[in-house]
């Protein structure tokens, strides 16, 4: 079973909507709790899958190749490394709370679950695959899903706001297989498989594309369809409306798991295939991450609506890992996958919270509450809790990760890692700035009877506070489980930049 | 020419005396039906139309021959085409029996003229001199052009067939112009002969140009390529609903048959696998006049497609961008490219099919075809607007579903053929994002918005959904089955080489 696990837990969840579609759909319960079953054996079995994952090791682990359309070449290749391992955690994690979150979804919950878990198939999927034909399957894959459950179970401007999202990506996927036909093209032999790819990396350094080095055209055409996910200024529209819209279990998954996507895919594939591209890009995208960083946290800033306050906050921690990851250096790569983990635990609390208020109260408009902690002093503590992992308050888990970040990126990019901690001066305004305004100051009399957060809540929201608080004190476990891969990447990267003289 | 020749060539025509056959036993069982029962003359036509493709499966075409003194080839790549139109025809009939647009009237005369443009279309994927073409493509309009017009009660379907006839008239008017210039200066109508009377050079590469256009003309007419494309939508709407979807694919498949057998087998590279594709016209720039016209059509096509509010509009408009696309493999023209194209007509044909029957039974049940009113589909006859999603998905081209499976192939030729092409398959994968929104047009009417949830649903009769999920199950599993028919397409660029 171990030789298969990757393939359980990506397809458990595509056998679970199936069961779903066949239960009637007045049983909700069953419904419900079928969900959390499936999704929670899905966590069970990630977790047993960090327990024999080998951390010592930069090796792919877990492997299963397959010959799968071999006159292509393409395989079913799966299989992990301590770049994929978090996110695999972090994605069952995530899907196994949001089902919890998903509990009050008031119309067609059985077309809702079941989306949800081809999602979940899908996210598995991407976060597991080695074959880049598969990856970019499994990465389209969930575009249908997410287009559903933001238009029909999505806010007011939902219809718009699902066929933004779908556009958009669906215009960075063609991209990205524009570039993933160049990279199989040139290859020698022709090959989607990743890890064949980076061994040639080389090839795609001296080969012609369109008159350019296809290295960097293929980077470019890469990069566009990875930022649009990320998502990197100025390919960040569709987030704000897309997060502001969905429904809010799907919100968690979108800030949590799908913009980890993005920075992913830079370190899946862009980096370690393109190395010399990567090397000439470096600046470039470490100056989009502090565009990044300044510009979202600015936008934060001005928001009266806390969601889209919440998604513009993504906006900017997402700067952090660009640049983390653009100085190509051991304590910036860390840092930046695990910021990538970190968001994803962070963000998806502070979009829980904003849902509960926002099943309560019925509106978002920060202004519009006001001494609420009076009334609703658990919901407060949970929120500040969360808002302080946000700012990156020491004891927190994003604390440790931006600092690694910027520790790794000063000595490389100097004025830009400078300036880019005028972020987290900003980020702190917002986040305190919020809740000065809902939860101190003269109670809302509107909101004398607000309902305390429930049971059901806490439980979603526990186990993240937990992670947050314990990898921001002792982050040592999941750097080891990361660090001999990205020091291998950096390495990998660094070496061929000297043989090619950058 | 001996007997013994025609004889030995009548042993490869079979599959066309079969349905030659058929069609007189239509015509002769008719005489005996009442208006209210002639559809069993339709039962009859769907019969033999199954025997012949048991004939065309069966017939071994592994040696391609020409036969009639060269007039028509036997080969893989014809066989392959006729079996896609008569799958496409047997599942149009199939429809047509469901058609409310048909009932009520004598349609003894339909399932003839559908059988008659069957045969045409067998001629012109096989046909290899001038006048063969010439004739077979007459055949083909001109039932066209009836069926079209066959509501005749109908303003729409008059005007839809008017418009047809004249722009065909004037369009193959051009075509028998270039064919008259082609044989003027090569002295011969059999294309294997022109062709070497090209190569010998003696045809000055700019009068050629000319000559070609103006075959192109009549070729692109039928694929309805922009800019001759201009009778689509107005046909496509006033045509019985079956006939708009028989239209949109099988005859379309036919006209890409005859382009790639005229501009790529015969004339430029004379089938020779070794020889370059387009080597016979290497003095002119051949691939970018296609690559113009692809491109045209398939951002006209996908710009005007996404300002329709009526359904079958929208799929005419999508369907020209679609022949965009396939011309996209044209251009490749080397045997990657033409499979892709083979591949691509078959996979279109289901999902165009699809979507065509899926709006022909809206308009049964609820007489729209206004997309705004496929609101709430999805809720209202849940089956339904499940398969016509998958339709959608596909008409985009996204992954996991065949019409992904086929713009892969189609983009991987391009880009396997060299970097030239790259910017032809940027513009086309470009082109399926901007489809993306009019496909998403029905999806979201069917299931967005705020929805009165109907007490009852609406269930499909049971043949209906019987034939809509034959279309679409293998569009849902085109990428799992690591593909037997992207084999036969494989195997189908064989053509017969004089």
């Amino acid at each position: 079973m171990e030789n298969h696990l990757l393939s359980i837990v990506t397809f458990l969840p595509v056998f679970g909507a199936v069961i779903i579609a066949l239960i009637p759909k007045e049983k909700l319960d069953i419904i419900r709790w079928g969900s959390a079953a499936i999704t929670g054996i899905q966590l069970i079995l990630a977790i047993w899958i960090l327990y024999i994952f080998d951390f010592s090791s930069s090796e792919v682990q877990l492997q299963e190749h397959y010959a799968w359309i071999p006159s292509f070449n393409i395989e079913y290749f799966m299989g992990i490394d301590g770049l994929s391992a978090p996110m695999i955690l972090l994605t069952a994690l995530l899907s196994f709370l949001a089902v919890f979150t998903s509990w009050n979804i008031e119309k067609a919950q059985k077309g809702y679950f079941a989306l949800f878990l081809l999602l979940d198939a899908g996210m598995m999927g991407v976060f597991s695959s080695l074959d880049f034909f598969l990856f970019y399957i499994f990465w389209e894959v969930m575009l249908l899903p997410m287009y559903f459950l933001i238009g029909i179970w999505g806010g007011p401007q939902r219809e718009y706001a699902a066929i933004k999202f779908f556009l958009y990506t669906l215009f960075g996927s063609v991209l990205l297989l524009l570039g993933m036909l160049a990279l199989y093209f040139i290859s020698e032999p022709h090959t989607f498989n990743m890890l064949i790819l980076a061994e040639h990396s080389s090839q795609f350094g001296n080969a012609i594309l369109l008159g350019m080095n296809a290295g960097k055209v293929i980077f470019i055409l890469l990069f566009i369809g990875f930022a649009i996910k990320v998502p990197i200024f100025p390919f960040h529209t569709w987030l704000p409306l897309a997060h502001v819209e969905a429904p809010t279990a799907i919100s968690v998954i979108l800030a949590g798991v799908l913009l980890k996507m993005g920075t992913y895919g830079f370190l899946r594939i862009s980096f370690p295939v393109l190395k010399d591209a990567t090397l000439w890009f470096a600046l470039p995208l470490a100056i989009l991450g502090l565009i990044n960083v300044i510009y979202g946290a600015m936008a934060a800033l001005a928001q009266r609506d806390l969601k889209k306050m919440v998604a513009y906050s993504s906006v900017s921690h997402m700067g952090f890992v660009l640049l983390g990851m653009a100085a190509l250096t051991p304590a910036g790569m860390n840092g930046a996958v695990f910021q990538m983990f970190n968001h994803g635990t962070i963000s998806a609390m502070l979009f829980m919270l904003v849902g509960v208020v926002y099943d309560r109260a019925h509106h978002r408009d920060i202004e519009g509450f006001g001494g609420i902690a009076k009334v609703v002093p658990i919901y407060a503590g949970v929120t500040a809790m969360a808002f302080f992992a946000g700012l990156g308050l020491p004891g927190f888990s994003g604390f440790i990760s931006e600092a690694l970040c910027f520790i790794g990126a000063f000595p490389v990019f100097t004025w830009i890692t400078i300036f880019a901690t005028i972020g987290i001066v900003l980020n702190a305004g917002y986040f305190l700035w919020a809740y000065q305004r809902i939860f101190m100051g003269e109670l809302n009399s509107k909101y004398e009877n607000l309902e305390e957060i429930n049971n059901r809540e806490l439980f979603a929201l526990i186990p993240l506070a937990i992670l947050t608080f314990f990898l921001g004190v002792y982050p040592t476990p999941m750097l080891n489980l990361m660090s001999s891969t990205l020091n291998h990447l950096v390495e990998a990267v660094k070496t061929a930049g000297m043989v090619a003289g950058l | 020419m001996n007997l013994n020749q025609i004889m030995t060539d009548l042993s490869y025509f079979i599959p066309e005396m079969i349905l030659t056959g058929i069609l007189l036993l239509v015509i002769l069982f008719d005489l005996f039906q009442k208006a209210d029962s002639s559809i069993r003359s339709g039962f009859v036509a769907l019969g033999g139309l199954i025997l012949v493709t048991i004939a065309l499966l069966g017939q071994d075409v592994s040696t391609p021959v020409g036969i009639f003194t060269n007039m028509l080839a036997v080969d893989p790549f014809g066989n392959f085409l006729k079996i896609l139109v008569t799958v496409g025809t047997i599942l149009v009939m199939w429809m047509s029996f469901n058609s409310n647009e048909l009932k009520n009237r004598r349609v003894g005369e339909y399932y003839t003229l559908l059988l008659t443009l069957v045969l045409g279309m067998y001629f012109l994927v096989s046909a290899t001199h001038l006048l063969s073409i010439y004739i077979s493509l007459e055949m083909v309009s001109i039932m066209s052009y009836l069926l079209s017009g066959y509501l005749k009660e109908q303003m729409r379907s008059n005007e839809a067939s008017i418009k047809y006839v004249v722009f065909g008239a004037f369009s193959s008017g051009i075509l028998l112009y270039g064919f008259s210039l082609l044989y003027g200066l090569t002295g011969s109508a059999d294309i294997f002969e022109i062709q070497a009377a090209l190569s010998a050079g003696t045809v000055s590469p700019a009068l050629m140009m000319v000559i070609l256009v103006m075959i192109l003309v009549g070729f692109g007419y039928k694929i309805a390529a922009v800019p001759f494309h201009f009778w689509t939508p107005d046909v496509y709407e006033g045509a019985p609903a079956p006939i708009t979807a028989f239209l949109s694919v099988a005859p379309k498949a036919a006209g890409f048959a005859i382009i790639i057998r005229f501009f790529n087998v015969a004339l430029s590279s004379a089938g020779n696998p070794n020889m370059e594709a387009w080597a016979a016209l290497s003095n002119m720039d051949w691939q970018a006049v296609m690559g113009v016209l692809a491109i045209l059509s398939m951002t006209v096509g996908n710009v005007i497609a996404l300002q329709q509010s009526n359904i079958k509009r929208m799929l005419a408009y999508s369907s020209i961008a679609h022949a965009g696309y396939m011309l996209l493999g044209v251009v490749v023209a080397d045997q990657t490219g033409i499979a892709a194209v083979l591949y691509y007509a078959a996979v279109y044909m289901l999902m165009n099919l699809g979507a065509f029957f899926v709006a022909i039974h809206i308009k049964n049940e609820f007489d729209t075809e206004e997309i705004e009113d496929y609101k709430a589909l999805g809720y209202k006859a849940p089956v339904l607007g499940v398969i016509m999603a998958i339709f959608m998905f596909s008409l985009t081209g996204l992954p996991p579903t065949g019409g992904f499976v086929a713009k892969f192939y189609i983009f991987r030729a391009l880009i396997e053929y060299g970097d030239m092409y790259f910017w032809l398959a940027m513009i086309g994968l470009i082109n399926g994002v901007i489809s993306l929104y009019y496909y998403m047009r029905v999806v979201k009417a069917m299931y967005f918005g705020k929805i009165e949830l109907p007490d009852s649903v609406h269930h499909a009769p049971h043949n209906i959904t019987a034939l809509l999920s034959i279309l679409a199950l293998p569009l849902l599993f085109a990428w799992m089955l690591g593909d037997p028919l992207s084999a036969f397409a494989q195997d189908a660029v064989q053509f017969f080489i004089n």
